[in-house]
């Protein structure tokens, strides 16, 4: 067992690769729940933005193409489930579910013929005297695209809900739909557009996987990311800069026990792979007991069903 | 313009007629999926649903039905009660797992010895394996709030590498040339799952489907902890006013739900599939979910749908031979046909009504 | 809710006045064991009851309506038999070592609607399919028939048309002479004044002391209601 052999900056980059997908998927569900839906296809959004990506971006030498596609299909997967939900007022834990099936299989379908194939790399950051900085360099400027996109993105988001009408308006819709109904805006086109775009960054998330952490495609290789996003957004009290630290600390984990199997410590294998579930489950529990302050954030007609009575 | 409005009373008629139309609409719509995949739609929808049940082997397929759906409908029974209630079990799979390796691992402690109790010591196992699985995201639910669909969920990938653990360590078998995996639980008489009557497919497994569904149907028809069960789900404020304790119904679901997933888990490792071995479970948990929804929560719709589910999967197998058809389309096709009927569901308690243009909403 | 006190006689009829908003709901559920507080103290004959679930109380004779007709007192999509399970399993007998009489509970929701004079095709209908006013009719009428020695309704006869109304209303008369003790919370001053035996007032949670209706004058009334001589 060598522990020495883990550095501490490689740790640090590598784990903002690692929590990049996650990161994607969970600011993406976080606002469709802000906006009242609880959508648990993020798991199946995300493996059809993996295959979409890397489909695209293989048949097309383009890695941002790939992106694009990735970002069409979860969105177009995700137009089902908002279908279904907001117009078929079907149940949205079962929806969510059925798409997370579905999705899981369609992909493993599409991705037949794209087993072992290598993709286009994707641009890295290099900038000529900053990247080469001893410990900053790696961490903070040598990264993919990737990363800098979905910071951005959160910070996007952050500013959108706290700042723009937009931002408050889907609050609204998400605390009290039928208020807002009665103020005259349209919940169920409010909803969709933010369902689409939940499903627009779960496909980058699942892009972001396929094309630039593993980078190949395999048969679920998303293995529960989606489910931890949505663990995470619970974890962040649906709050943007909480989701970055939520989906940091599990890729975090994520990578601190890959590396502890390469050091040759010796827990065996399989319980340094599950220790990013049971951490998971640690955290969820300890945000629930801590009751009265994450009740307070979560959107009050979150899971509800809207039906304009009059 | 089509507007949605409430009925005042659910539909009867469209609480039947749903699922049958869902299975139409999937075929239609597997049919197209099936045609851009390059293959013959009208073949492949005909070998999928109509050769398993009539073509000349169908001697060898039907009695697969029995032994595909058994466990399918023990997991979606066990899982309706707890989804009319609200209460989201979705890790099934994992409870199944768990429940597989103390069934197998039962046995395999008293191996080579041959006995009578041996079996009745691993149904017991399985089901208390399951059972104490599905009780972590109870317990976790009744004292902290915490939300059992990520909790049971989470446990189910933790159960995916236990299993992997037990294969290669605890459960490995000691003659088995160095390959991962336990030892044949077929070829350990005591232990073995077998078929009851020859040719049949029926295991101890199928009966205790069966029973569970005669089980799920008496409770909720006639028994106080169905009624309460039904009001929970209905409208949970009734419910307590009608004195039903929220917290021992989450315990009463989740362990009911994973004892008879651990139950199918020990069923199938001891019969159908015969070892602990890594890649020993299928996804009957999640599958199970949508078997579930299909039949409508009710405990003879779940019969009829588990077997529908088993038609899929042996017809999906025979396309697969025969057809070139890749696995994942079944998967694909199933996760369709519960698109359909929760779509075709809203029917039930809502009218499609055509507003003329002008009329007031 | 601040330190509520107040005794119910038998044949007495407590109206209970105040503008929603004040602790009404709050009441009702503390009082038909909805909502188990450790610290509150309720008295049925001398026994305590205040650590007893919903269903033992009913037992002991104490039944509730609450304010909200669908997703509270009855289960929308469900039919009125089942409806009628729902608060009268324990005091009609429909259940036998958990085994649900379904018979009998039809033949009791039929006996409700009969004697309440509930519009409805028949005791198979859902619960949303009937009118306020009926549905109310039935809510109340269901409790009524159950024989309690107390019984606590919330807003009876809200949003129900006059005739119905009217019904309710010397239903509860009935029950009160018959004698059991009524509790009635009202926003329906009118109401209140023309069946009740004694007054109170809650505001912001505070309960006034009671007094008999017979005495209060239109001013008193409101003084009593925007919080004058609460019980502190």
């Amino acid at each position: 067992m060598d522990l020495s052999s883990i550095s501490p900056t490689l740790l640090v980059a590598s784990l903002m690769v690692a929590a990049t997908p996650i990161l994607l998927a969970s600011i993406g569900e976080l606002v469709v729940e802000k906006s009242g839906v609880l959508n648990l296809g993020v798991e199946g959004m995300m493996i059809i933005g993996a295959i979409a990506g890397f489909a695209a971006a293989v048949g097309t030498g383009s890695p941002i193409i790939g992106f694009i596609c990735a970002a069409l299909g979860g969105a177009a997967l995700s137009l089902v489930f908002a279908l279904l939900t907001q117009f078929f007022l079907s149940n949205q834990v079962a929806t969510g579910l059925a798409l997370t099936l579905f999705g899981l299989g369609l992909s493993a379908l599409m991705g037949q013929s794209y087993i072992g194939i290598k993709p286009p790399a994707s641009a890295k950051l290099d900038l000529p005297v900053i990247s080469d900085i001893p410990i900053l360099g790696p961490v903070l400027f040598s990264h993919d695209i990737t990363v800098y996109v979905a910071l951005a993105l959160v910070a996007g988001v952050w500013w959108f809900l706290k700042y723009t009408r937009g931002g408050l308006i889907l609050r609204a819709v998400g605390e009290s739909h039928d208020a807002a109904h009665a103020l005259g805006y349209k919940v169920v086109k409010i909803r969709i557009m933010a369902i689409m775009f939940g499903g627009a960054c779960a496909g980058l998330g699942g892009a972001a996987l396929s094309l630039v952490r593993v980078p190949q495609w395999t048969e679920g290789m998303t293995a529960g990311a989606g489910w931890i996003a949505l663990a995470i957004v619970v974890f962040a009290s649906w709050k943007p800069a909480r989701v970055l630290l939520g989906a940091y600390l599990f890729g975090g984990v994520a990578v601190l026990q890959l590396n502890l199997q390469a050091a040759g410590v010796s827990i065996p294998v399989e319980y340094l792979s599950m220790s990013p579930y049971l951490i998971t489950i640690i955290v969820l529990v300890a945000m629930s007991a801590h009751r009265n302050k994450t009740a307070l954030n979560a959107p009050a007609a979150l899971g509800r069903a809207f039906h304009a009575s009059r | 313009m089509l507007r949605l409005e409430k009925r005042p009373n659910p539909s009867k008629t469209w609480a039947y007629m749903a699922p049958v139309l869902a299975v139409f609409a999937t075929m239609i719509g597997g049919g197209i999926m099936f045609a851009t995949l390059g293959k013959d739609p009208f073949e492949a929808i005909r070998t999928i649903f109509y050769d398993p049940l009539f073509s000349e082997f169908a001697w060898y397929y039907r009695p697969q039905l029995l032994v595909k759906g058994a466990p399918l409908i023990m997991i979606a029974i066990g899982l309706s009660m707890g989804f009319r209630a609200g209460i989201w079990n979705i890790g099934a799979e994992g409870q199944y797992i768990i429940g597989a390796i103390c069934g197998a691992g039962a046995a395999l402690a008293f191996y080579p010895a041959q006995s009578a109790f041996i079996f009745p010591t691993m149904i017991f196992f399985g089901a208390l394996g399951g059972f104490v699985w599905a009780m972590i995201p109870a317990i976790l639910k009744t004292r902290f709030g915490t939300n059992e669909i990520l909790v049971s969920l989470m446990l189910v990938y933790v159960a995916e590498q236990l299993l992997a653990s037990m294969s290669l360590g605890l459960l490995k078998n000691p003659e088995g040339f160095g390959f991962p995996g336990s030892r044949n639980l077929q070829q350990y008489a005591s232990a073995h799952n077998a078929e009851l009557w020859t040719g049949t497919g029926i295991h101890m497994g199928v009966m205790f489907a069966f029973i569970a569904v005669i089980f799920a149907y008496v409770l909720l028809a006639r028994h106080q902890m169905g009624f309460h069960i039904r009001l929970t789900g209905e409208s949970p404020k009734a419910a307590k006013f009608s004195g039903v304790n929220p917290k021992r119904l989450v315990v009463y679901c989740l362990g009911f739900s994973g004892a008879l997933a651990g139950l199918a888990g020990m069923f199938e490792v001891s019969g159908p599939s015969g070892q602990i071995s890594i890649d020993f479970n299928v996804g009957y948990g999640f599958t199970a979910i949508i078997v579930a929804f299909l039949g409508r929560l009710h405990p003879i719709g779940i019969l009829l749908a588990g077997l529908l589910m088993a038609l899929t999967y042996i017809g999906g197998e025979i396309a697969q031979s025969s057809l070139g058809l890749p696995s994942a389309a079944i998967q694909a096709f199933q996760g369709m046909l519960l698109f359909f009927l929760l779509a075709l569901d809203m029917l039930t308690n809502f009218k499609l009504k055509l507003a003329s243009a002008g009329s007031h909403p | 809710m601040k330190n509520i006190s107040f005794s119910l006689r038998k044949g007495e009829i407590l109206g209970i006045g105040g503008v929603a908003g004040n602790g009404q709901d709050e009441l009702l559920a503390c009082l038909s064991g909805e909502a188990l507080r450790p610290q509150d103290r309720i008295k049925l004959n001398t026994m305590d009851i205040g650590h007893l679930a919903p269903n033992a109380r009913r037992a002991l004779g104490l039944l509730a309506a609450p304010e909200e007709r669908l997703g509270h007192a009855a289960a929308p999509d469900m039919s009125l038999t089942e409806n009628a399970m729902l608060t009268g399993m324990v005091r009609k007998e429909l259940s036998r070592s958990g085994f649900l009489d379904w018979p009998r509970a039809r033949a009791f929701a039929q006996e409700v609607i009969e004697t309440f004079d509930v519009r409805t095709p028949d005791a198979q209908s859902a619960a949303r399919s009937l009118s306020g006013g009926n549905l109310q009719k039935f809510v109340i009428g269901r409790e009524v028939l159950q024989n309690p020695s107390v019984l606590i309704v919330n807003q009876p006869t809200w949003g129900v048309d006059a005739a119905a109304a009217a019904a309710i209303r010397q239903a509860l008369l009935d029950l009160a002479s018959q004698g059991a003790g009524v509790i009635i919370i009202s926003q329906d001053l009118d109401e209140l004044i023309e069946i009740s035996t004694n007054f109170a007032a809650l505001n912001a949670g505070c309960l006034s002391a009671a007094r008999p209706m017979s005495g209060l004058s239109l001013d008193e009334i409101g003084l009593l209601l925007g919080g004058a001589n609460a019980a502190a």
